[in-house]
C-alpha cells in the first residue's frame, strides 16, 4: 500500500459517500426511486480494483458507524447496522471486493459487456445473496418471502450495473487505475 | 462541513465512555435475539425509554431514529402478520423497534471524535503487522476529501446544467470520477513531497 493506494482508498470512500445526494434516476415503472450511491460500491471495485475499493467501502462504513449521516437519505449511525437492512450494507464491502477482483481478471479485455456482467455478478448477485438472509434474520421471515419484497429494487440495480459498466470503460480507456503496478 | 448525528447533553449517557456503551449495546441486541419471550422485550423497550429519558432526548428524536426504516417495518409487520399471525408480527416489529433505538441512542450520545479518538488509541495499541499510520492517514483524508469532492460534484453538475446534461448519470459521473482520480495523484504527490511516507 502507497500512500497514494491510501488517497485513492480515502477518495472512493469520500466519493460514495457524496453519491447520496446524486439526483435520483426515476424510473417510470418502479415504485421507488433508485439512489445512486449502491453505484459508488460497483465503482470503488470497478475503478480501484479488489482490495483497495473494498477499503474504500470499509472506510465508508466505518465512518457511518462512528454517527455520520452519509448514507443516503442522510441516514447514519449505528442503527443502520442493526436495522433490517444490515445484511445489505455488509453486502456492499462484498460486492465492491469481488466486482474489484472480477475486473482485474478480466481486466485486459474488459469491455462494455463484460463489466455489465461483473457488476450484475457482484453488485447484484453477491450484494443480495448476503443482504436477503440478513432481512430473513433481522424481520424472522422466510428467505423466500424476503426475497420477494426486495425484487422490486432488481430493475433500478441493473441499471445501476449499465451505468457503472459505461464509468468503468471509459475509465479505464482515459485514467486507468488497476492495470498499473499497484 | 461534516457533522454528526450527535445531540448535545451532560448526561451520565453522554459521559460514559464510547466503548462500554458499544459493549451494552451488543449484549442488548444478544439478549433480544436468544431470549424470545415478551417479557423481555417489554424490559427493553422500557430500558430504552428510561435511556432516552435519562439523555434529555425527546419523543421526537426517537422518531427520526425509526423513520429511515419505517417503510420496511411495515412490510415486515404485513409479512409477519399474513404468515404468522397478529402477535408475531408485534413482536418481530416492535424488536427491531428496540434495536434501532437503541443503537440510535448510543448514536445520538457520542460524538463522532470521540469514536475516533477511541479507534486511534486502539491502534496505538495494536500489533505491528497493523499498517496503523497508514490507517490513520486514511481516516483523516477522508473526512478532508468529502466536502471536496461534494463541491467537484456541484461544478460538474452546474457545467453539465449549462449544457442541458444535468440529469444524466453518465455526464455527471464520468467528469467527477476522473477528476477524483487526478485528486488522488495531486495529494499523494503532495504527501510525499512532505516525506510523511
Amino acid at each position: 500500500m502507497t500512500t497514494r493506494d491510501i488517497t485513492l482508498i480515502a477518495l472512493f470512500a469520500a466519493l460514495t459517500a457524496v453519491m447520496a445526494v446524486f439526483p435520483p434516476i426515476a424510473l417510470p415503472i418502479l415504485p421507488v426511486p433508485i439512489t445512486a450511491q449502491s453505484l459508488g460500491v460497483m465503482l470503488a471495485g470497478g475503478v480501484l480494483g479488489a482490495k483497495r475499493g473494498g477499503l474504500a467501502i470499509l472506510l465508508l462504513l466505518v465512518l457511518v458507524a462512528i454517527g455520520l449521516p452519509l448514507l443516503s437519505g442522510g441516514r447514519g449511525g449505528l442503527s443502520v447496522f442493526f436495522g433490517p437492512t444490515a445484511g445489505f450494507l455488509l453486502g456492499w464491502l462484498v460486492a465492491a471486493f469481488v466486482i474489484g477482483w472480477m475486473t482485474e481478471k478480466y481486466w485486459d479485455g474488459l469491455s462494455f459487456v463484460s463489466a455489465t456482467l461483473i457488476c450484475v455478478v457482484g453488485g447484484i448477485g453477491v450484494l443480495y445473496a448476503i443482504g436477503i438472509p440478513g432481512i430473513s434474520l433481522m424481520a424472522g421471515v422466510p428467505i423466500s418471502k424476503a426475497f420477494m419484497g426486495s425484487v422490486t429494487f432488481i430493475p433500478g440495480d441493473i441499471v445501476k450495473a449499465l451505468v457503472a459498466a459505461a464509468v468503468m470503460v471509459t475509465v479505464k480507456k482515459s485514467y486507468p487505475i488497476i492495470g498499473q503496478a499497484a | 462541513m461534516l457533522t454528526d448525528l450527535y445531540i448535545p447533553g451532560d448526561s451520565l449517557l453522554h459521559r460514559a465512555r464510547p466503548a462500554w456503551k458499544l459493549a451494552i449495546l451488543f449484549l442488548y441486541c444478544t439478549a433480544l435475539f436468544v431470549v424470545t419471550h415478551p417479557v423481555v422485550l417489554t424490559l427493553g423497550l422500557l430500558l430504552v425509554a428510561l435511556g432516552y429519558g435519562a439523555a434529555g432526548l425527546s419523543p421526537r428524536d426517537a422518531f427520526t431514529a425509526i423513520r429511515p426504516a419505517l417503510f420496511v417495518l411495515v412490510i415486515i409487520f404485513a409479512a409477519q402478520l399474513w404468515l404468522a399471525g397478529l402477535s408475531m408480527a408485534v413482536y418481530v416489529t416492535l424488536r427491531l423497534m428496540a434495536l434501532l433505538l437503541a443503537a440510535a441512542l448510543v448514536t445520538y450520545t457520542t460524538r463522532a471524535s470521540e469514536f475516533t479518538e477511541g479507534i486511534m488509541a486502539l491502534l496505538s495499541r495494536a500489533p505491528a503487522w497493523v499498517p496503523k499510520d497508514k490507517i490513520a492517514l486514511a481516516m483523516s483524508l477522508v473526512w478532508r476529501f468529502i466536502p471536496l469532492i461534494r463541491a467537484q460534484f456541484d461544478e460538474v453538475r452546474e457545467a453539465q446544467r449549462a449544457r442541458g446534461l444535468e440529469r444524466n448519470m453518465l455526464a455527471l459521473l464520468v467528469p467527477l470520477v476522473v477528476r477524483t482520480l487526478k485528486t488522488a495523484d495531486e495529494v499523494a504527490e503532495a504527501i510525499t513531497a512532505r516525506s510523511l511516507d
